[in-house]
């Protein structure tokens, strides 16, 4: 089976925004889990129901927030475009956006379980012999929570890669712009005599699927081994 | 090296009350579980902050309440032996062991990884992981690693406490040399008297978060009225001698100590002029009114009574005098029939084979 033109532009597009999802939300993800895998402080609850609020909410509803605060004349929106010149607005960006508010707390949990499990007292150990809290950090934590950093890539990427309610309502579904490969299956459902192209996207959902997963169980393997622990 | 320690700390209702100079050499940190030797050791560590106090080593405040001192846990030098090992398990043996190497105490040069490595017996070791080591092997790698971080100095919080007999005996004897080696200064924590017999030059007694004394550990065991925190059942005394000869046929040996008294145990000619570490148990000291002759107790000390008082369960608790001080626990009744007294002149006696060396 040959992959048309129209399918391989929405496999990049896919893969492109999954890519862009979790670059962007990796960094924030683990300052986020380790605020609340770590510190106590004033608001502590709301910040956590605030960041798990899109697994719980109906997609489409966080979809039209993101309509409200990132659309142009939206509070956040109009300040990208007023001081950065960037538009969310039915582009590949915005798909971004919505993949990202998505994919977020499934990254943060994944992380923050990982941080919730490292022995602190390493930590404590690693103080003792002269390093500094960073360089603990960089050398003890970080090292030991990568399995869970790997799996919240994971499932980011996999989130990203099928989210579908929170990107049409705000981006729409525009092919070559926002059209990722859940929507272009949508699409095609909508469409008459259209079973095999419907299945042709289902089948490479699949398979990236699959591909995702067989490379963070991998990528989790060798670092496992690292860790000196045998599976 | 100069070190002013005065510490106050309370949760709820324990209160820790902690006032010491840790001295060269060996400090021994010794008291019963829920004394509070390891918050102290915390404390100094500044892994806890005290209530109020001040902490000084090597003539560098790191913590004064006073002052509004408190240096962070990762600048105070202090080496952190642990009673698990805590030993970081992406980094094999010899990353666990640099981890810590960059840091140097002063213009002290830093100590040498390859005599450590020696000493602990860790050539073999030293691309393992963790996970792979025994766990005498894994507690030598943490004292290691805590030696080769250039501490001003060690702490070792019941370093052996979470390992059996066997391993326990493999390591005490390492400890010793690195003791001798790298002559530094040590805190030494543990409920075991056996450890701290044989390894203290200082006794610091701890019980209920008071301090109950502070000193020479051989005064310290002695002292009848300290028995009740300084070992109990298991007390007794710590005598320094000399091996002066042997006697082949038996594999005797015969002891001086330093204030010149003969002792008797057994060992091995390659002994002969090495310094020994012996601890006689106040119970297995017996005590005789004459000298009792066709007796297979070989160790027969003439000399008197200096102190006495009465210990658990009609037991008494003597100090004697027999050309050293030792300790004796024998029955009330036994005590009261043979009527003994202060200066009482009285023979103990104690077999060579009850006779441990520290």
């Amino acid at each position: 089976m040959s992959i048309s033109p129209a399918e391989l532009e929405v496999i990049l597009l896919s893969l492109k925004v999954a890519l862009w999802c979790v670059g962007i939300s990796l960094l924030p993800a683990l300052v986020m889990a380790w605020l609340l895998a770590r510190r106590e402080f004033y608001g502590k609850t709301a910040l956590n129901v605030l960041v798990h609020l899109p697994i719980v909410l109906p997609p489409v509803v966080v979809g039209y927030f993101l309509l409200v605060l990132l659309g142009n004349r939206g509070p956040i929106g109009g300040w990208l475009l007023e001081y950065f010149g960037i538009s969310l607005i039915f582009n590949w960006k915005g798909v971004v956006a919505a993949t990202a508010v998505m994919a977020f707390p499934f990254i943060t949990r994944a992380i923050r379980q990982a941080i919730e499990a490292v022995d602190r007292t390493l930590e404590v150990a690693a103080l003792t012999l002269g390093r500094p809290p960073f360089m603990v950090f960089l050398t003890i934590t970080l090292p030991l929570i990568l399995p869970g950093i790997l799996a919240g890539i994971t499932l980011g990427f996999a989130r990203a890669l099928g989210e579908f309610g929170a990107t049409i309502t705000f981006v729409a579904n525009i092919p070559g712009e926002t059209q990722t490969l859940p929507l272009a299956i949508y699409t095609l459902l909508q469409t008459p005599n259209a079973e095999t192209a419907v299945w042709r996207l289902v089948i490479i959902s699949v398979v990236l699927a699959f591909a995702a997963i067989a490379l963070s169980e991998w990528l989790t393997r060798r670092s496992v081994r690292r860790l000196g622990g045998g599976i | 090296m100069a070190s002013d320690i005065r510490l106050k700390k309370s949760f709820g209702r324990f209160h820790l009350n902690a006032e010491f100079n840790a001295e060269d050499g060996l400090t021994a940190l010794f008291g019963p579980s829920g004394a509070g030797k390891t918050l102290l050791a915390q404390m100094l560590a500044g892994l806890v902050t005290p209530d109020e106090g001040h902490i000084e080593i090597a003539g560098r405040t790191l913590f004064s309440s006073a002052k509004g001192i408190n240096v962070p846990a990762h600048q105070r030098h202090i080496g952190f032996v642990f009673q698990e090992h805590r030993l970081f398990p992406h980094f094999s043996v010899r990353g666990n062991l640099t981890y810590g190497s960059g840091r140097r105490a002063g213009k002290a040069p830093p100590v040498s990884f390859d005599k450590v490595v020696d000493i602990l017996g860790l050539t073999a070791l030293l691309e393992r992981k963790p996970a792979s080591l025994s766990g005498g092997e894994r507690q030598r790698v943490a004292i290691g690693r805590a030696i080769l971080s250039n501490p001003k100095i060690l702490v070792m919080d019941e370093p052996l406490s979470s390992l059996d007999d066997a391993r326990k005996a493999e390591i005490l004897p390492l400890i010793e040399d690195l003791k001798s080696e790298f002559n530094l200064t040590t805190l030494y924590i543990s409920h075991s008297i056996e450890e701290i017999a044989r390894l203290a030059d200082t006794l610091l007694l701890l019980d209920k978060g008071e301090m109950k004394a502070v000193g020479p550990i051989s005064n310290i065991l002695n002292r009848l009225d300290l028995i009740p925190f300084a070992g109990g059942y298991d007390a007794g005394t710590l005598i320094e001698a000399t091996v002066t000869v042997y006697e082949p046929g038996h594999h005797m040996l015969t002891l001086k100590t330093e204030s010149g008294g003969k002792l008797y145990i057994t060992g091995s000619a390659k002994e002969i002029g090495s310094p020994v570490r012996l601890r006689i148990r106040a119970r297995d000291v017996a005590l005789s009114e004459t000298e009792p002759k066709s007796i297979s107790i070989l160790n027969r000390f003439k000399g008197r009574v200096i102190d006495h008082c009465s210990g658990a369960q009609g037991m008494e608790e003597l100090l004697l005098d027999v050309g050293f001080p030792l300790t004796a626990r024998i029955t009330r009744k036994s005590f009261e029939e043979m009527k003994l007294k202060k200066d009482s002149p009285v023979w103990a006696l104690v077999k060579a084979v009850t006779i441990s060396r520290s």
